[in-house]
């Protein structure tokens, strides 16, 4: 019995102590928190844990739930900021307590690419893309796609089209572009993180999109460029809006959102952007954060971080395969992040 | 209760403290046998609450409808519901006579040495993650059903009919009636095994007595008197069945239509839910998604007392023990 009561005030003594280490590191640190999109994770990560060094006072968490979660979790003031890959609508924007503002951070491609025999470089058009993910083309040696490859050896078969079945900011940018390259398309489909395809297998995630394009003989899907690089998949130049084919790179995407129309609250889209050089199937990411911050440490030191973001942290963009703000964009963001009140 | 009926009227020497332990060992397992139905109760009730704006919208049509569009906001929740009874009902008509076979095998056939080896692999299989088969699926099994197993059948007499037409492409409703079959495999096994091993040998050793084969002691001894409970060991199985969700996502082609095909791809419900909830961004869909969670829960339970009431119509008894 006393032996027990030994271990237990001992016990208790280690736990007063973990708890007041616990207590005076949390005095000594802001802890922010945030969540939402997968798709930029992987740079937001870097940048946090970057971050981290430049000013050791602040611990960002950053939890990839999924656009949706992070827009849940920012209207209901559980986390700091919350991340989108599509922008916030005005019914979900009607329900935030007061002014909630977009941040675009970095923008991505999504790339076509396909399964077919010695991998040729393929060059398509929104249109016949459109057919394509319609069920109206059908097989690779359609005249459409012929068309626009002449010298490419197309095989006989059909086509087996593949698509996100989860969710995802990547769906969104690419039945956006759809939407915006066919009419067909716009009426019968539309454009959501998730839509009820019309034709074709779904993958979850990128990985399982990938895996399907390779497993499948004949098969053309989308992934983000990101992911097509690091595994080696082919993927098709798209005709632009100035009638040039574009292969997707970080230079190409850049001039895209260079040249695309950015309003002020900064919810645009940027597929089919006009430039010359512009990659047409592209989209930006968001940061969502209250312009009237709640606890003014943690919104000093929120905005200090992202002025950081946007001279430091953007030039490990391209690295990551990320496309960064060009200049004229950052400006405009920089003057916005500068209004945010704490 | 019942309990004081078995247990021993307490004599005057035991005190009040040594009631004590029975005592609390009562409320102990009282406590944790509520504490399930609570938790039932509780996962039912907040889907329900989460559910409740679809049901107000869409009524009980919600089930009938085929329509799943989250541009226009339309949800329906029939090609789901398809496509999880389908699957599962595929998986078990696949493991239950494997597993019975292999149970048959370890208990009645196989060498005294190589049966803990082999219950050993079995056990591990059990232990496989589920993404682990699902990856599998699609880079090993998919490739071979579509490039074999499938052009097969489609080019034997079983293509006329209508069960095994259209194009194939490899992941289809019976891929994932097949993953799901080697994932509920080790339960089916393990369970009937015990079963098997329940009997008594006296019954066998009757049977022989008779002048009965192998086989006929195994069909008229062992299974005979094992019978309810594989049938069981088959409802634990199709339990588990239904709620599978990763494998099932990545091989079964996550494409809500309902067709007669076993080729074609199919959904269930709780792919559509792991696949679409983190970026379900209006209400509407949210709360349908959550409706989809309560179908499940609903058609689990249904299917589990189904199985119940066809067991006891069965054999005129109650499930819990072997006769």
């Amino acid at each position: 019995m006393l032996h027990a009561k030994k271990i237990l005030s001992l016990a208790l003594t280690g736990l007063v102590a973990v708890a007041s280490v616990a207590v005076a590191s949390v005095a000594a640190q802001t802890q922010i928190t945030g969540a939402g999109a997968t798709f930029p994770a992987p740079i937001y990560t870097k940048w946090f844990s970057e971050y981290a060094k430049v000013d050791p006072t602040v611990t960002i968490n950053y939890q990839p739930i999924g656009s949706g979660g992070g827009q849940k979790q920012i209207l209901a003031e559980t986390v700091d900021f919350g991340a989108s890959d599509g922008p916030m609508s005005d019914e979900n924007l009607a329900k935030a307590p007061r002014a909630l503002w977009h941040i675009p951070t970095v923008a991505g491609a999504v790339v076509i690419s396909y399964n077919l025999p010695d991998s040729p470089k393929l060059k398509l058009d929104g249109e016949t893309l459109a057919n394509i993910f319609l069920g109206k083309i059908t097989n690779w040696r359609d005249p459409a796609i012929t068309g626009q490859n002449p010298g490419v050896p197309l095989p006989d078969i059909g086509i087996v089209v593949v698509h996100r079945s989860d969710g995802s900011g990547t769906s969104y940018i690419f039945t956006d572009y759809l939407s915006n390259v066919s009419a067909d398309w716009k009426s019968k489909v539309g454009k959501n993180t998730a839509v009820s395809w019309p034709a074709g297998l779904g993958g979850k995630g990128n990985a399982g999109v990938a895996g399907q394009l390779k497993e499948s003989p004949g098969s053309i899907g989308y992934v983000e460029l990101i992911y097509a690089k690091q595994n080696k998949l082919p993927y098709a130049d798209l005709k632009n809006s100035s009638g040039n084919y574009i292969t997707p790179t970080i230079e190409s995407v850049v001039a895209a959102l260079a040249t695309a129309t950015i309003p002020d609250d900064f919810r645009f889209s940027m597929v089919n952007a006009p430039g010359a050089d512009a990659y047409p199937i592209s989209g930006v990411t968001w940061l969502l954060v209250y312009e009237q911050q709640k606890d003014p440490v943690k919104g000093q030191k929120l905005v200090e971080f992202l002025k950081w973001a946007y001279s430091d942290g953007e030039k490990m963009a391209a690295s990551l395969d990320y496309a960064p703000l060009p200049d004229s964009v950052k400006e405009r963001v920089l003057k916005r992040v500068g209004e945010i009140k704490y | 209760m019942s309990q004081s009926a078995i247990l021993p009227e307490t004599t005057p020497l035991t005190s009040a403290i040594s009631r004590w332990p029975d005592r609390s060992f009562r409320w102990l397992a009282i406590g944790a046998a509520c504490m399930v139905l609570l938790l039932i109760g509780l996962v039912g009730w907040q889907l329900s609450r989460g559910a409740h704006l679809a049901i107000t919208t869409f009524g009980p049509g919600f089930l009938a409808s085929s329509k799943w569009d989250p541009v226009t906001d339309e949800y329906g929740a029939w090609p789901f519901i398809f496509g999880t009874l389908l699957s599962s009902l595929l998986a078990i008509v696949i493991a239950v006579p494997l597993g019975v076979a292999t149970a048959l095998f370890l208990t009645e056939m196989a060498p005294l040495k190589l049966r803990q080896p082999v219950v050993t692999l079995i056990e591990m299989l059990a232990a496989v993650p589920s993404v682990i088969f699902g990856l599998w699926g699609i880079f090993m099994l998919v490739p071979w059903l579509r490039d074999h197993l499938f052009q097969w059948i489609a080019h034997s007499w079983l293509g006329y009919l209508p069960f095994f037409k259209g194009p194939i492409y490899g992941v289809s409703m019976l891929a994932g009636g097949i993953v799901v079959a080697i994932m509920i495999l080790p339960i089916v096994t393990s369970v009937s095994r015990e079963i098997l091993r329940s009997v008594p040998n006296l019954q066998r050793e009757a049977a022989y007595a008779l002048g009965a084969t192998h086989w006929e002691v195994i069909r008229i001894a062992v299974l005979s008197y094992a019978g309810r409970g594989i049938f069981g060991a088959a409802v634990l199985g199709l339990g588990r069945a239904l709620g599978e969700t990763m494998a099932v996502t990545m091989v079964i082609g996550n494409r809500p239509e309902v067709s007669a095909s076993l080729f074609a791809p199919g959904y269930t419900l709780a792919s559509v839910i792991a696949n679409e909830f983190t970026e379900a961004n209006s209400d509407l869909y949210i709360s349908s998604l959550f409706e989809l969670g309560l179908v499940l829960l609903v058609v689990t339970f249904l299917v589990n007392a189904a199985a119940q009431l066809m067991l006891r119509t069965l054999t005129g008894q109650g499930m819990g023990k072997i006769k």
